[in-house]
């Protein structure tokens, strides 16, 4: 009660001001009016790719067969992406053919949601959900694709009508299929890693202004209860690490879940 | 807290829906994408790729050469087992033939010395058979003279006297047995 007196009243006054929707559309840098409009985020991205570019170049400029100790650790990141995201579900034939696709996804999405915990950009890459949408269509467009390539027509057949069941269960399983299939699958791809980077950035920011707010506003004016700052920065830092944590699950459900579509998208069911 | 954070929701309507994608959002999501898609599949994979080749070859030609002189060694071994085999039969076959060699000439010997024994026994009685013919050749003129010498000496004396003539035999043979003693004591 009290806390919520002394919180309204600073809110309407010198001001807590919480994290907003508007985070994620901050004003535009460069090129305004034009379709290449640049704000922080997107000038976010631009880094993260420059760095990516710049950090694989160098990782693989100059490869040993005799790895250095460096080249070892780069060797293992890249060989987790290959031999578990990419080549375990896909087998070794179309392992081959989607590497390339979907080891970008997964740097791609890892640099893009890294960037929402380093200090001064504190913003994800993915948190505005174009770049997502741009990814999860073109996933959509791939195991389209890769199922059209393998099997030809049989895909659409064996998608829509899955075989093994009674042709009137067609009635209900059909609609059905076509929506978890072709609409379903991108829109969760894209709105899960959004969400999952939308909603850490506000729980740090919320955090880290609540400890701003209490340690500079109700303890600067002398009140005990900005004590409660302490509380909340150690929460920042707990959810900081979990962040962490979430930035690169992220990155390896979107991949793998690409490389299982494609997957399902091949498979020759009977 | 809550009223602050309810606050702030309502400010955030009438802002950007999140869900959907501004034209820039878009354009730069793609850009960025194609820019790291281009860049793996022109360079990062190339060079990852080609390495991973490169070192499965050197353990594989470390692994062909490790066999190879695996199987030199085995051959080397069976070389060696087979000439020392061989060697081992030889070394038996000049053994044995060493001891057919030895006792063949042992028979020989024996054949040699049993001849020899019988060569010189068959000497030996040629000559004592020789010296016998020898000696009685010489007893027989010996005894003829000695018949001739008794003859006259009876003759020549009283034969009519049976003790005379006792002591011309006895004296006879005194002599003979003498010039017998004074033969061998020659």
């Amino acid at each position: 009660m009290l806390i919520s007196t002394v919180l309204s009243v600073k809110a309407d006054g010198s001001g807590f001001t919480g994290p907003s929707i508007d985070d994620f559309f901050p004003p535009v840098l460069l090129f305004p009016g034009t379709p290449f409009e640049i704000n922080r985020l997107m000038a976010i991205r631009i880094l993260v790719v420059v760095l990516l570019v710049l950090f694989f170049w160098l990782a693989t400029r100059n490869l040993k067969l005799r790895p250095s100790r460096a080249q070892v650790g780069f060797e293992y990141l890249v060989g987790f992406v290959r031999n578990g995201i990419v080549y375990e579900p896909l087998g070794e034939r179309l392992g081959k053919r989607y590497e390339a696709f979907i080891m970008t996804l997964f740097f791609l999405i890892l640099g893009m949601n890294l960037t929402g915990v380093i200090p001064g950009l504190q913003l994800s890459g993915t948190s505005a959900i174009g770049l997502p949408a741009v990814l999860a269509i073109i996933t959509w467009g791939v195991f389209i694709h890769a199922g059209f390539r393998e099997k030809g027509w049989k895909y659409l057949k064996d998608t829509l009508f899955p075989p093994g069941v009674p042709w009137f269960l067609y009635i209900l399983l059909t609609p059905l299929e076509f929506l978890s299939t072709f609409i379903v699958r991108p829109v969760t791809l894209a709105l899960r890693l959004t969400m999952n980077m939308i909603g850490g950035h506000m729980l740090l920011v919320l955090c880290f202004t609540a400890t701003q707010f209490f340690f500079f506003t109700v303890l600067a004016d002398g009140n005990l209860i900005g004590l409660l700052g302490v509380g909340t920065f150690a929460f920042g830092l707990i959810f900081m690490v979990l962040e962490i944590f979430i930035e690169v699950l992220q990155a390896y459900v979107f991949a793998i879940l690409a490389s299982i579509y494609i997957q399902l998208s091949v498979v020759d069911e009977h | 807290m809550l009223p602050a954070f309810v606050s702030a929701a309502a400010q955030a309507e009438g802002n950007p829906n999140p869900v959907i994608p501004a034209i820039p959002d878009l354009i730069w999501g793609t850009i960025s994408f194609v820019i790291i898609l281009v860049f793996f599949i022109w360079k990062a994979l190339p060079a990852i790729n080609k390495l991973l080749d490169e070192r499965r070859d050197a353990i594989d030609g470390g692994l062909k050469r490790a066999e190879q002189a695996q199987n030199e060694a085995h051959a080397a071994l069976e070389k060696y087992t087979a000439q020392l085999a061989e060697a081992r039969s030889e070394a038996g076959h000049i053994r044995e033939q060493a001891r057919t060699e030895g006792a063949a000439i042992i028979a020989e010997l024996k054949e040699q010395a049993s001849s020899e024994a019988a060569r010189i026994t068959a000497n030996a009685q040629v000559q004592i058979e020789s010296e016998r013919a020898a000696a009685l050749a010489s007893l027989r003129s010996d005894v003829g003279t000695l018949a001739l010498d008794l003859a006259s000496t009876v003759v020549g004396d009283a034969l009519s006297d049976d003790k005379r003539s006792t002591a011309i035999v006895d004296k006879f043979l005194a002599d003979l047995d003498a010039d017998e003693k004074s033969k061998a004591g020659k």
